[in-house]
């Protein structure tokens, strides 16, 4: 094992892969902005690195600063988060030239998954099934209303090296083509990943269930379950659950089956995410796309299995060759508390004058802040994470209820009302809800 | 005479308008950002732009003037 590792991260997830990197008992380095200074992770990492001013383009997503950083603090290996340069090709290729270890998969697998276009087709060529669309990067208008033609609405509009959320709409007609196109190509151009768009028919009333992978050292990938983050805002995901409540045992192992069958199509090495669209009438799915990193809502899955998937990680990237058995255990919802009004889901930043965190049985927070912290505009609205376990899912509901009462925060606008009002919701207290529940909440 | 203030603590990104433009009701008049999120502030009634009072790459806050519609 490695004795250092650098954080290139900020906040919620900095603080968490820091714990586990201390708890292992290497050196944590962290690097942050300006802004960050004094948010907890700067705090509780060994060491800190301060890398430039609040703007990401000058701190976060400054390869050449981040590199630096790791040279001059003697960082054996570099942990990338999610987000910033966690799926930057070039960011892990130079740190391996760096003769640092890069937690995470090969560069040449970040590049074949992050163009979502080259992943769709990669994908189908492997055998697992992928939503109608286009197989060659649309440029222009004109080919987009001709690929709408041939496809059929209604068509999802996406950047095809985008994430997030970033720029994708829905179109159901031409006219609303021309106005999802040019929003991804203005959100392509600004947020970066190329001017290509993609086009795939959309469907209605879908879940989005996603399956954890983990690529061992040896080569064989496992599938740790999957996560139902079906609760989308802007097409970003809100809450996540575990195991989704809404596919049939028989299903999920179609799921997970295929799940490993993209992972072991790229050869993948360490924690992934395959995402998929499940249609819940026709118990069916398809591909949608792999993220080639931690992702946001991997305590979820944390807690089912029992596992420290930083651990997993950090073990996978050092090349240290271990079983890994999967026994799922319970259920285990996570609410992502982000710094925006409740209501409309607008951003409001702003200082914290009251933090407190709920605790007990079954219930983790993962947070970036603590009181007297201020939330910033420079970086996404994520202010912590409340994450829940329970024997069953109407145990988890119920120990979530506790918790969202229990958590206090004043200053920044938080959705906190929001997440007590969906588990008051009867669609999602039912579980059987799609991607649609939270627009339907606000209409 | 109508005031538009900031409803948040953001960078101005776009400034989409000019002082003496004519405005509609509805039409964009700055794009704000915050928190990885485009907001465009729209005029309420339909005038000319009497003052703009932000230039891009401002940060402003809460409450802050952004301009006055006549």
């Amino acid at each position: 094992m490695f004795e250092s590792v650098l954080v290139a991260n900020r906040g919620e997830i900095a603080r968490r892969v820091i714990r586990t990197v201390r708890r292992m008992g290497l050196r944590a380095i962290a690097v942050y902005s300006e802004a960050d200074a004094d948010l907890p992770f700067v705090q509780e990492a060994d060491e800190a690195v301060l890398l430039g001013p609040a703007s990401p383009a000058q701190s976060y997503l400054d390869v050449e600063k981040v590199l630096d950083a790791a040279r001059k603090s003697g960082a054996a290996a570099v942990h990338p988060g999610y987000g910033f340069l966690s799926e930057n090709a070039d960011f892990a290729r130079a740190v391996i030239e760096a003769g640092m270890v890069w937690i995470g998969p090969a560069p040449e697998t970040i590049v074949q998954m992050g163009d979502k276009i080259n992943a769709r087709n990669l994908m189908e060529n492997a055998g697992v099934p992928v939503a109608a669309g286009t197989r060659e990067p649309v440029t222009t208008l004109e080919d987009a209303l001709r690929a709408a033609e041939e496809i059929g609405y209604p068509l999802m509009v996406k950047t095809a090296g985008g994430g997030g959320g970033i720029g994708m709409g829905v179109a159901y007609d031409d006219e609303s083509l021309i106005k999802a196109f040019e929003q991804a190509s203005r959100a392509a151009a600004r947020f970066g990943g190329g001017a290509a768009i993609l086009l795939e028919r959309y469907i209605e009333r879908a879940r989005h269930v996603e399956v954890q992978i983990l690529g061992l050292a040896d080569g064989t990938v496992v599938a740790l379950g999957e996560r139902d983050c079906s609760v989308q805002r802007r097409h970003q995901k809100v809450v996540e659950e575990s195991p989704s409540p809404g596919i049939t045992p028989e299903l999920r192992e179609r799921l997970l089956a295929a799940a490993v069958r993209v992972g072991e199509a790229v050869g993948y090495r360490g924690a992934g995410t395959v995402e998929c669209l499940v249609d819940a009438d026709k118990q069916d799915f398809v591909f949608l796309e792999m993220n080639t990193r931690l992702q946001v809502e991997h305590p979820v899955t944390e807690l089912v299995t029992g596992s420290d998937l930083v651990e997993h990680q950090l073990r996978i990237a050092a090349g240290e060759v271990y079983p890994v058995e999967v026994a799922p255990r319970g259920h285990a919802i996570e609410f992502r508390i982000y710094a925006e009004d409740p209501k409309r889901f607008f951003p409001g930043p702003g200082k914290i004058s009251v933090w407190e965190e709920p605790s007990g049985e079954g219930v983790r927070v993962d947070s970036g802040y603590v009181a007297a912290n201020t939330v910033t505009p420079f970086y996404d609205p994520l202010m912590a994470k409340l994450c829940v376990h329970g024997a069953t899912r109407a145990e988890a509901l119920e120990r979530g209820r506790a918790a969202v009462a229990a958590f206090r925060v004043e200053g920044p606008k938080n959705n906190l009302p929001f997440c007590a009002e969906l588990l008051d919701h009867p669609e999602f207290a039912s579980g059987d809800y799609d991607t649609g529940l939270v627009s339907r909440m606000r209409s | 005479m109508a005031e538009v203030r900031a409803e948040m603590v953001a960078n101005v990104w776009k400034i989409v308008v000019a002082e003496g433009d004519t405005v509609a009701e509805g039409e964009t008049l700055v794009i704000l950002e915050s928190m990885k999120m485009e907001i465009p502030v729209i005029a309420e009634d339909a005038g000319v732009v009497a003052q703009l009072k932000v230039a891009e790459g401002d940060v402003i806050q809460e409450g802050d003037l952004i301009a006055v519609i006549e």
